[in-house]
């Protein structure tokens, strides 16, 4: 270890770390542009230049190690004046035009300058002008506001392996060119908007939807695949805007895959159950949830009960569901939709998996059976229910076998609507819970919009329906329900919902 | 030798001995005239010994830094079990340096001996002569004295029958001036965008192919063999003024002078004298404004620092400027300073390499004031701008190709400061307001 005194604070640090890494650990933010965590080291902003005693020049905190002893200022009038320097020249050709911009608000550029930069431009002559380009994919690029820090360059060579990107020409003439016949098309493109610190990579999709002041940030965990790419749920007026990623070192790094990206308008879908609907006669009535729970329990009470799940479920309703299948004496299944995996190349263990579920691993953990069908193994005379699974190439026949159908979802699709209850649930955006990735990582999501109408978390209902029939506890929080997977599942044991915190951990006997 | 002017008395010719000599740049000519010599005598010593002799002659790199040549090759330590590299930076792309280009027009056995040497001496197999691309002679030339080096048995895998190998490869650049810098250099050899590294890793440690590497001045290679020859002594002989600065120096002369050409002289030897002697002094009817005596990056200097000036490392930095790499461009009073030192930003503003952010804009907006005072539109508030960019522009980035920029502007109007101002200070006549008045 290196011990060195950076703005004051001492910090030990290992060997090799750069003078800019040593002072996120000790709680001191460097200004830089073109240094980023996940890539290497390219030096070239010259905005994170702070002094070292003893040392002739500046120096440049990303490309520099820590030495024994060092003492390092970030705010002397030398370092703030070389900074202020930087930033006045890259705003002479910039556009500054944070107006309408979709970057402004979350923009490096913007947080720097107003940290340490010119108050007023000395430019006295025309800007260069270049004009906006369609890198492919979901990326445009808009020349002008580049500040060529090259992380997007970088970070396809480096992480995505696919050098679609360079630095065209030479001087204040440079910007970022395509080489020729390539597009920003491969998978995990996306993510040069998020290593973008200004305003130069936008996303198509989200292209001035929203200003990033008004959105509400929620961590959560893409349902994309299996793999559990930590993400960051961007809503705005309860709807979704984004998703990005959010860095889990031991997950996705700072990464997600377009696939996963650009896969959320199912969350704002309008055609939502609104309310617990029990069958009377011929059609499907609205009730309250006091009268549709003992419904539902009714309609359970004494069954075979077959349980066909969606693996999208958290680890709490898939548990809970499962108490329901083993009281009952029934099976329950679930079906992965799959698809070509796609791996990002430049780092290890991540990829688009083939399972496009997020919580697969969790389900078969808990006693749901992995089938081709979803209605494979259902008995007649059973009670079907039906937890948001896709039953969209169940026949006709096969849902004549049950007694009765309990519909617990989001949506009530047409072949169901012979279901005798019908019980409104939330998505995972609406709710809260844990989902087991393929390596058998329990992740925390949270909450990022409400629910519609009468809609709750399905943990909730399955636990109203147990208590109902005098099996199970009702649960009002999700970690309640957590504790009692951690005591009954012994892959679960030892576990804590508050110790998950926001990285996970790994359960017990798992491969990882 | 002056060529392409003739020889003078007073020059020191060792390198420049055969400029203008067709017969000298074969091999069979190159032999005649004792070439090869240092190389068969430097192959039976050990490469310790050579780097002792060449640390001991002082010669300093000619490239324009003057580092201490035996220095740099016992960078190179023996038996790391890594393959070693020797590069030549045969770019010379510094305005008003051509110089090497001689060198390799009419003597390309003297580099090939001296690549050879050097290779030897730092434990490398294989020298990469980096050629600037809008050299098209001497990289035929160097080219065929290579082949001609390897069909006699001088180059490859039994170098002059010692069993040693030694390899050359000569690349061509494709005429960028960033990629005289070493480190860039090295990126180009290695097919990537010539764009500097950071330092550390130095290149004795990490550099062509991440592999120990000593980077070369043409003249620093080629005059090598001369010192194995006749001994560090006789090198170390020729020096007029600093002890530091020894041996002979080739400085090409370019301008408002009356006889331009390269001209080898012994460091330390009086500017004036080889301003006013050897160079014919100004044209008829002119006298001499300024010089910059090392290429453009140096500081420009006034006559009365010039003709004060001793030639060696030392001496043009007690008179205000640098050596660098011996281009000695002369202005004279015909000629407008401001004119001059935009259009030396503009040059570098093209060839910024685009990196570090201060030169990617700083040069190209230092040029855009420039031209603009030149053009009889500026103000004296440029002129602090201009010190102010030029001050963010020194010491701050990658490379020095930034302060490079910063040098000719501030020695420029600190030196010539009434030549800015009477521009500014000139009437502005804009047609359309005045059509409005």
């Amino acid at each position: 270890m290196v011990n060195l005194t950076i703005e004051g604070r001492p910090v030990s640090v290992p060997e090799g770390t750069s003078i800019l890494e040593a002072g996120r650990r000790a709680g001191v933010l460097i200004p830089h542009y073109c240094y980023h965590p996940g890539l290497s080291i390219a030096g070239n902003c010259r905005m994170c230049l702070v002094e070292v005693e003893k040392a002739p020049k500046l120096a440049p905190s990303c490309a520099t190690a820590v030495a024994e002893g060092q003492v390092v200022h970030i705010y002397t009038e030398k370092a703030l004046e070389a900074r202020k320097g930087v930033l006045e020249m890259l705003l002479i050709n910039h556009p500054l035009d944070c107006p309408i911009c979709d970057k402004s608000g979350e923009c490096e550029l913007q947080d720097f300058t107003y940290q340490e930069g010119p108050a007023k431009s000395r430019l006295r002559d025309p800007k260069r002008f270049n004009p906006i380009e369609d890198f492919g994919g979901d990326v445009l690029y808009t020349t002008n506001r580049c500040i060529l820090c090259t992380r997007c360059v970088r970070f396809m060579d480096e992480i995505a392996q696919d050098t679609v990107l360079n630095v065209s020409e030479r001087g204040d003439r440079a910007l970022i060119g395509k080489f020729e016949g390539k597009e920003l098309t491969h998978t995990w493109a996306g993510n040069v908007i998020d290593l973008c610190p200004v305003g130069a990579l936008l996303s198509k999709d989200s292209l001035n939807k929203a200003r990033s002041w008004e959105l509400d940030h929620a961590p959560s965990i893409c349902t994309g695949c299996s793999q559990g790419c930590n993400i960051s749920i961007d809503t705005r007026d309860n709807t979704v805007i984004r998703l990005r990623p959010r860095p889990n070192e031991e997950v996705n790094k700072y990464f997600m895959c377009d696939v996963g990206r650009l896969d959320y308008r199912w969350i704002n879908r309008q055609d939502r159950i609104e309310v617990p609907l029990i069958r009377r006669g011929e059609s499907l009535a609205a009730s309250d949830w006091d009268v549709a729970i003992p419904a539902a329990a009714a309609l359970l009470d004494g069954k075979r009960v077959f349980v066909a799940a969606s693996p999208n479920l958290s680890n709490e309703t898939l548990h809970l569901l499962g108490k329901l299948v083993a009281s009952a004496g029934g099976s329950g299944t679930f079906v992965v939709r799959t698809g070509p995996e796609a791996p990002l190349p430049g780092v290890k263990d991540l990829s688009l998996r083939a399972d496009r579920a997020a919580n697969g691993t969790g389900a078969e953990l808990l006693g749901f059976k992995r089938t081709a069908s979803p209605l494979d193994g259902l008995a007649s005379g059973d009670v079907l229910v039906v937890a948001d699974a896709d039953l969209s190439t169940a026949t006709a026949d096969e849902l004549a076998l049950p007694s009765a159908i309990l519909v617990i979802g989001t949506t009530l699709p047409e072949n169901l609507r012979s279901a005798s209850v019908v019980l409104p649930i939330a998505n995972y955006a609406e709710e809260e819970g844990t989902f087991t990735n393929l390596r058998g990582r329990v992740q925390r999501f949270s909450q990022a919009k409400a629910a519609p109408g009468m809609a709750r978390p399905s943990w909730w209902v399955v636990g109203d329906i147990l208590a109902a029939l005098g099996k199970g506890d009702a649960y009002y929080l999700a970690s309640e329900v957590f504790a009692a997977m951690a005591s009954d599942v012994s892959a679960f044991a030892g576990m804590n919902y508050d110790a998950l915190g926001m990285r996970g951990a790994v359960v017990s006997g798992s491969a990882r | 030798m002056g060529y392409p002017q003739p020889s003078h008395e007073r020059e020191t010719p060792v390198l420049s001995k055969y400029f203008g000599d067709r017969d000298a740049t074969s091999l069979d000519g190159w032999r005649k005239r004792g070439g090869y010599e240092g190389l068969r005598k430097a192959l039976s010593m050990t490469p310790a010994e050579i780097v002792e002799i060449v640390k001991a002659s002082g010669l300093r790199g000619r490239g324009g830094a003057g580092f201490p040549t035996g220095i740099k090759w016992s960078f190179m330590k023996p038996g790391d079990g890594k393959p070693h590299y020797l590069c030549c930076n045969a770019d010379e792309s510094e305005p008003g340096t051509f110089k090497d280009r001689e060198i390799m027009r009419w003597t390309p056995h003297a580099l090939v001996e001296g690549c050879a040497l050097g290779a030897y001496a730092i434990g490398a197999e294989t020298a990469y002569v980096y050629i600037r691309g809008e050299f098209t002679e001497p990289l035929a030339r160097m080219r065929e004295a290579v082949r001609e080096a390897y069909d006699a048995g001088i180059l490859g895998t039994n170098s002059m029958g010692t069993g040693k190998r030694i390899d050359i490869v000569v690349h061509k650049g494709a005429g960028a001036y960033i990629c005289g810098e070493e480190t860039a250099m090295m990126n180009s050899i290695e097919g990537r965008r010539g764009n500097p590294r950071i330092k550390p890793p130095f290149p004795a440690v990490s550099g062509v192919f991440a592999q120990p590497t000593t980077i070369n001045n043409v003249e620093t290679l080629a005059v090598v063999p001369h010192i194995l020859v006749h001994g560090a002594d006789w090198y170390k002989a020729m020096c007029l003024s600093s002890p530091k600065s020894t041996g002979s120096k080739l400085f090409s002369v370019c301008g408002n002078i009356a006889r331009p050409g390269n001209y080898e002289v012994t460091l330390g030897f009086p500017f004036k004298d080889f301003l006013y002697d050897l160079c014919g002094g100004p044209l008829p009817g002119r006298t001499f404004k300024a010089v910059v005596p090392g290429g453009i990056s140096v500081p420009i200097q006034t006559m009365e620092e010039a003709e004060a000036t001793k030639m060696d490392y030392e001496g043009f930095i007690e008179q205000g400027s640098m050596l660098g790499s011996g281009g000695v461009i002369v202005f004279d009073d015909q000629q407008n300073m401001v004119k001059q030192i935009a259009r030396a930003a503009r040059f570098f503003a093209h060839e910024s390499c685009a990196q570090c952010t201060q030169c990617r804009e700083g040069t190209a907006w230092t040029t855009r004031i420039m031209e603009r005072i030149r053009d009889g539109e500026g103000t004296h508030e440029d002129l602090d701008t201009l010190f102010s960019i030029a001050d963010n522009m020194t010491g701050k980035t990658i490379c020095v190709l930034s302060d490079s920029c910063a040098v000719p502007v501030v020695s420029g109007i600190n030196k010539f400061r009434s030549e800015f101002e009477a521009l500014i200070k000139k009437p502005k006549f804009h047609p359309v307001t005045a059509a409005v008045a």
